[in-house]
């Protein structure tokens, strides 16, 4: 079976700007792919393109067996995009939010949906009530089940948790792998190195354009220098102690 | 997927709809002003004007309505730029964008949610003036007529409106453009008759759409026969309609690659 996404050569230029110069990777179905990179390192960019919203100067990319700038509409078929700024109607309440996308995705039943999504992520008691009274958490929640109707084959998160509190990511966090658990692919961009060690399968760093490397995190780890032992005292993270505070349990870390 | 134009326009119409349903403020806003105009001319100022059936003479909340008409609908179409602006500013038209939809069903949501918007409004602004004394004895046919002229009027400025919403960099900027077409009837035939203007005036009064919209409608209302000046409304409006929608339309297409 071929990959999910295919990317080779892609440039993008904003006039005398290159954004892209040339980026290459590949993404397996059903897996977690991050792309980690800094501000202005082209993240989004490589987004709006796999999502048909952007045409690139060169290169192909390949969705779902679908190279978006031939097919841009066999592509949105099988692709569901959850941007940056977290895009819910907020004169809409959590329930009308669903419901309006499956009816454009020709859902036959949006009111089953919207059920089982509030549901699934903990938001039917906030069903009800306009998407603007909701937590950054929430509203990031609301947002990646409305990227799930239609069982979209890939789903695109950019920068699914930037400017959310400690418990808000976490609980995004747990929502994708939810996904990928469910033979979704994730391609997820994100700033934050801890959260691709925790969710990815593989992380591309993207650096001034080009994807400067590509592997698990365990391939990552060896291009570093042979780790030398050292005893030091473990002092707690100041997210274990914010999580002691508020007592919650931490995120389970899943390290190899 | 062009099949589902129509049902993905029905859609997100509903959508918009709602918005306004929610805030019903907008609607009053939009016919605030007109209403203040149409009391402020008829019980102050419409005393010393002198319509041509001499001074303080003749109905001139009849006289006046044409005019006002044309002003809540430009004070109207502020709120489309306005809303899609917002849209657009969200993210959530990047969403739409990104599912296989009929990309046009966009624009023509807001669009049709203009229209709608506008002639609730306009019916609004006619029930003031028809507790203020405005009267007309116009059978259906004039009354249909009187409509369509204001549906293709809203729409050519829906389609300005649409072009500055896409093209605007603040929410500031998408509903300026309005404040222009709001001012063009007090330049035109709509307060007072334009023979009493001075010679430039007269001639851009006399020559630019409004007057002869102005003109039409009152004539239709005050029974009396429409002429060529009809003709003339028809084709400013279809105008302003084509060219906006097709600068609109290319924008957006240009926006969206």
């Amino acid at each position: 079976m071929t990959a999910a996404l295919q990317v080779a050569g892609l440039r993008k230029s904003y006039g005398a700007l290159e954004v892209l110069t040339g980026v290459d990777f590949e993404v397996e179905r059903g897996s977690i792919f991050a792309l980690l990179g800094s501000n202005g390192a082209g993240k989004t960019t490589v987004v709006r393109i796999l999502s048909t919203l952007l045409r690139p100067d060169a290169g192909t990319a390949v969705v779902d067996g679908h190279d978006v700038t031939a097919h841009p509409a066999a592509v949105r078929e099988s692709i569901s995009l959850t941007g940056q700024f977290a895009a819910v109607d907020e004169r809409l309440s959590g329930r009308e939010n669903l419901e309006l996308i499956a009816r454009l995705r020709h859902q036959k039943d949006p009111r089953q949906i919207a059920d089982a999504l509030l549901e699934r992520f903990s938001l039917t008691e906030a069903g009800g009530r306009k998407a603007a009274t909701y937590s950054g958490g929430m509203r990031r929640r609301l947002d990646i089940a409305m990227s799930l109707i239609g069982d979209p084959k890939v789903v695109f998160l950019d920068e699914p948790t930037t400017g959310l509190d400690p418990q808000a990511r976490v609980e995004v966090w747990d929502a994708v792998r939810e996904l990928a658990a469910n033979g979704t692919t994730v391609l997820l961009t994100t700033q934050y190195l801890e959260e691709a060690e925790q969710l990815a399968d593989r992380i591309a760093i993207l650096h001034r354009g080009r994807i400067i490397a590509n592997g698990t995190l365990a391939e990552l780890k060896t291009l570093l220098p042979a780790a030398t032992v050292e005893y030091v005292e473990k002092q707690p993270t100041l997210e274990e102690v914010f999580f002691a505070i508020v007592g919650e349990d931490a995120p389970v870390t899943q390290e190899a | 997927m062009t099949t589902h134009a129509l049902g993905d326009t029905a859609v997100l119409t509903r959508r918009s709809l709602t918005h306004i349903l929610r805030s019903p403020d907008t609607i009053i806003t939009t016919a605030i002003m007109p209403i203040a105009f149409l009391l402020l001319f008829v019980f102050v100022f419409g005393g010393a004007i002198d319509t041509g059936a001499g001074v303080g003479e003749g109905n001139y909340a009849t006289y006046l309505l044409p005019g006002i008409l044309l002003i809540t609908v430009a004070s109207g179409v502020a709120y489309t730029s306005y809303r899609l602006f917002l849209d657009l500013q969200g993210g959530i038209v990047e969403r739409f964008q990104s599912m296989p939809i009929a990309r046009s069903s966009v624009l023509w949501a807001h669009v049709l949610t203009s229209l709608v918007a506008n002639l609730v409004s306009l019916v609004l602004v006619v029930g003031i003036a028809l507790a203020i004394g405005f009267r007309s004895g116009a059978g259906v046919g004039a009354w249909l007529a009187v409509t369509g002229i204001l549906v293709l009027f809203t729409l050519a400025l829906t389609w300005l409106a649409v072009l500055a919403g896409l093209t605007a960099k603040s929410v500031d900027g998408a509903s300026a453009f309005s404040y222009p077409l709001i001012f063009l009837p007090f330049l035109s035939s709509a307060f007072v008759p334009t023979e009493s203007m001075p010679g430039p005036v007269r001639w851009f009064a006399e020559n630019q759409p409004v007057t002869s919209i102005v003109n039409s409608i009152r004539a239709l209302l005050e029974q009396r026969p429409v002429g060529a000046e009809l003709w003339i409304a028809l084709a400013w409006c279809t105008g302003i309609l084509v060219v906006a929608a097709a600068l609109a339309i290319t924008v957006y297409r240009r926006r969206m690659r």
